[in-house]
């Protein structure tokens, strides 16, 4: 278990070091010039060429690719992400600012997800093929296919506007927090009901399920214990890839509901062109992806005793 | 009184290429204390007739006829009354022990739940139980094995699993269904002297499904034969083994005593187009105009226009 537990860890580092190196890169190839934009994004008119070469001179942007790269590396194995080209506070400080509500957000769509797809799953798959069934995978169609901005919009629209029942935008309290999450945790909810669904069926025709059967144990300790035990190998899998992919989604909802997380942040960060912000969020992101999966590298272990003492052919 | 008496049993499966009849008018009997064997090539239904009797068919599957357990008909019980008959009164066991053991329950759990689903006892006492039954059916070191999971077990051993738990309640039936198809040759044995030995102690009918004749005629009382869904020859161990009256019995005989080729002549016919007249005439050698029109009967223990018993 240490053993394995090691070898996730050296291997997560490694994945941590590609990211790093990736988003640089492709940060340095896009097109778009950081000084111009920020110099005309703190004034009206045009920035003179003047302005724009001291501006890169002050933040080193005329040196090498390599040189910058470099630069950059060295200070991260500081913890160090750098400043922000377009408020002059640190990376990590402003990630630190934002980062409770998209977590909040998050979290909250995630839990949601979990209590409706779990139990509708398995209830779909026990009454497979029954009207309710047909009801379920009809609504999680709907789910999966719904693109998040446009669920944001329509939500905003009904509950917010026309029935005034929830503010539309902002944050700080529960309310705030309904349309955000029900818009974020739908497509989530849908995937996650559909896995656990699909995960149940096959479990249920296992010939362990037939010996608990013939034990004369009751069917609601065969589904609840003996099948869905089972069945949460795969679905646990799922929810973290999906909880790092929530955080990354979180982008475009933040941006329709001005919901003031690190989604919001980056998208002001991108137009602005703000290098050291991209880079870092990016990272930083890539960091959750890496942490989700090895916590489920870990449940997983935990769920399945073949991983937990050390058989892992 | 017989213990288990099956009258007329018919399963059938609809699907896409047809009606599948499993089970065809399928009767015999167990008395206590006996034990029957059910043999016949792959395909011929004798798992299903077996999973039949438990109540635990597919869900495709159609069932009619009468299941007798100590007079009481099992098709007729309420779900509950016969889920608590299961692994109570009735218990079973199958072919690939391992697939048959829950992966992410410890195996000790797996036997104690058996105990305590029937007796309502504590935790420690089904526990206790439970270590006392592993040690029953031969697994070496039990209080150490009850917290291992099923990978650790071999074949042979999730079988003796399998028995401990199917004997957690003393049935008054067990029903063995290929309990050795899938293991080696040397733990086959152990596990036929296992079983041997605890249904003899327990005084405990068995219905053994198997292919090999040999375990067979060592093991049971009586047999059945089935071809393509129908009982075609049943009676005394000693006397159909010795003195087989159907022609596809004698061809398995033959085939089992490894003088002739290893397996009757050609194949099980596809359930769902059935030859006319005996089923088992486009195999027999014995066939004339009669078999190919006309199903014969059931006469003194033989299904066979040609061959009949004295
Ligand atoms: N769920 C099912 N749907 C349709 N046909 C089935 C189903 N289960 C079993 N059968 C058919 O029933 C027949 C008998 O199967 P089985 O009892 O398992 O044979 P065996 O004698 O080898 O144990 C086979 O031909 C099989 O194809
Ligand atoms: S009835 Fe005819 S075909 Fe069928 S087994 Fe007897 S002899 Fe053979
Ligand atoms: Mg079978």
């Amino acid at each position: 278990m240490v053993k394995f537990i090691a070898g996730r860890l050296a291997l997560a580092v490694l994945i941590m070091l590609g990211s790093a190196i990736l988003s640089f890169s492709i940060l340095t190839l896009a097109p778009g010039n950081a000084a111009e934009a920020i110099l005309s994004a703190e004034r009206a008119d045009d920035p003179q060429l003047a302005e724009v070469e001291s501006f890169m001179e002050r933040h080193g942007l005329n040196n090498s690719r390599l040189i910058r790269l470099s630069q950059w590396l060295h200070m991260l194995s500081k913890g160090n992400f750098g400043i922000s080209l377009r408020t002059g506070e640190p990376v990590a400080e402003e990630f630190r600012a934002r980062f409770p509500a998209t977590f909040e957000l998050a979290a909250s769509s995630m839990a949601l997800a979990i209590i409706i797809a779990l139990p509708f799953g398995v209830i779909s798959a026990v009454k497979q093929n029954s009207i309710l069934d047909n009801v379920i995978r009809f609504v999680a169609l709907w789910g999966v296919s719904m693109p998040n901005f446009w669920l944001g919009l329509l939500l905003i629209l009904c509950f917010g506007v026309i029935l005034g029942w929830f503010p539309t935008y902002g944050s700080g309290s529960i309310v705030h927090l309904i349309l955000p999450t029900i818009t974020l945790g739908t497509s989530m909810t849908a995937i996650l009901m559909r896995l656990q669904r699909a995960s149940m069926l096959e479990v249920l025709n296992e010939n362990y399920i037939r010996t608990a059967r013939a034990k004369g144990l009751h069917e609601v300790l065969v589904i609840g214990k003996h099948a869905f035990k089972n069945t949460l190998i795969p679905v646990v899998t799922i929810i973290g890839m999906q909880f790092a992919h929530l955080l990354s989604g979180v982008v475009i909802v933040e941006q329709v509901f001005a919901w003031p997380g690190i989604g919001h942040f980056l998208v002001d960060s991108i137009n602005a062109r703000d290098y050291p912000v991209i880079q870092g969020f990016v990272l930083i992101i890539a960091f959750f992806f890496v942490l989700s999966n090895l916590i489920v590298d870990i449940l997983y272990a935990f769920l399945d005793p073949r991983i937990r003492y050390g058989r892992t052919q | 009184m017989s213990l288990l008496d099956i009258v007329n049993l018919n399963i059938s499966f609809a699907t896409r290429a047809g009606v599948v009849q499993a089970s065809d008018e399928v009767s015999f009997k167990i008395r206590k204390g006996e034990a029957l064997c059910l043999i016949g090539e792959s395909g011929c239904g004798k798992s299903i007739v077996a999973l039949g009797i438990m109540r635990l068919l597919p869900g495709n599957a159609r069932i009619s006829g009468k299941i007798f357990f100590n007079g009481r008909d099992l098709l007729s019980l309420h779900k509950k009354a016969m889920r608590k008959m299961r692994g109570r009164d009735i218990a079973m066991i199958f072919e690939q022990p391992a697939g048959c053991l829950n992966p992410v329950l410890s195996v000790g759990n797996q036997i104690a739940e058996a105990v305590k689903i029937h007796e309502n006892c504590s935790g420690k006492i089904s526990r206790q139980r439970a270590v006392d039954l592993m040690a029953l059916v031969g697994i070496p070191c039990p209080c150490k094995r009850y917290s291992q999971y099923p990978y650790e077990f071999s074949g042979g051993m999730a079988q003796r699993v399998m028995i401990a738990m199917a004997l957690a309640s003393h049935p008054s039936l067990l029903i063995a269904d290929e309990p050795t198809t899938s293991l080696d040759v040397t733990i086959q044995a152990q596990i036929i002297e296992l079983l041997k030995n605890l249904v003899s102690q327990f005084n405990t009918s068995l219905l053994l499904i198997t292919h090999d004749l040999g375990v067979a005629a060592q093991m049971c009382d009586s047999v059945v034969v089935m071809y393509a869904g129908g009982i075609i020859e049943k009676g005394r161990m000693s006397d159909v083994f010795k003195n087989p009256g159907h022609p596809y019995t004698q061809a398995l005989l033959k085939a089992a005593s490894g003088k002739e080729p290893a397996s009757v002549k050609g194949s099980v016919p596809e359930l769902t187009r059935l030859p006319d007249g005996c089923r088992f005439h486009p195999r027999c050698e014995l066939s004339q105009d009669i078999c190919r029109k006309i199903m014969p009967q059931m006469k003194k223990g033989v299904k066979c226009h040609i061959q009949k018993k004295t």
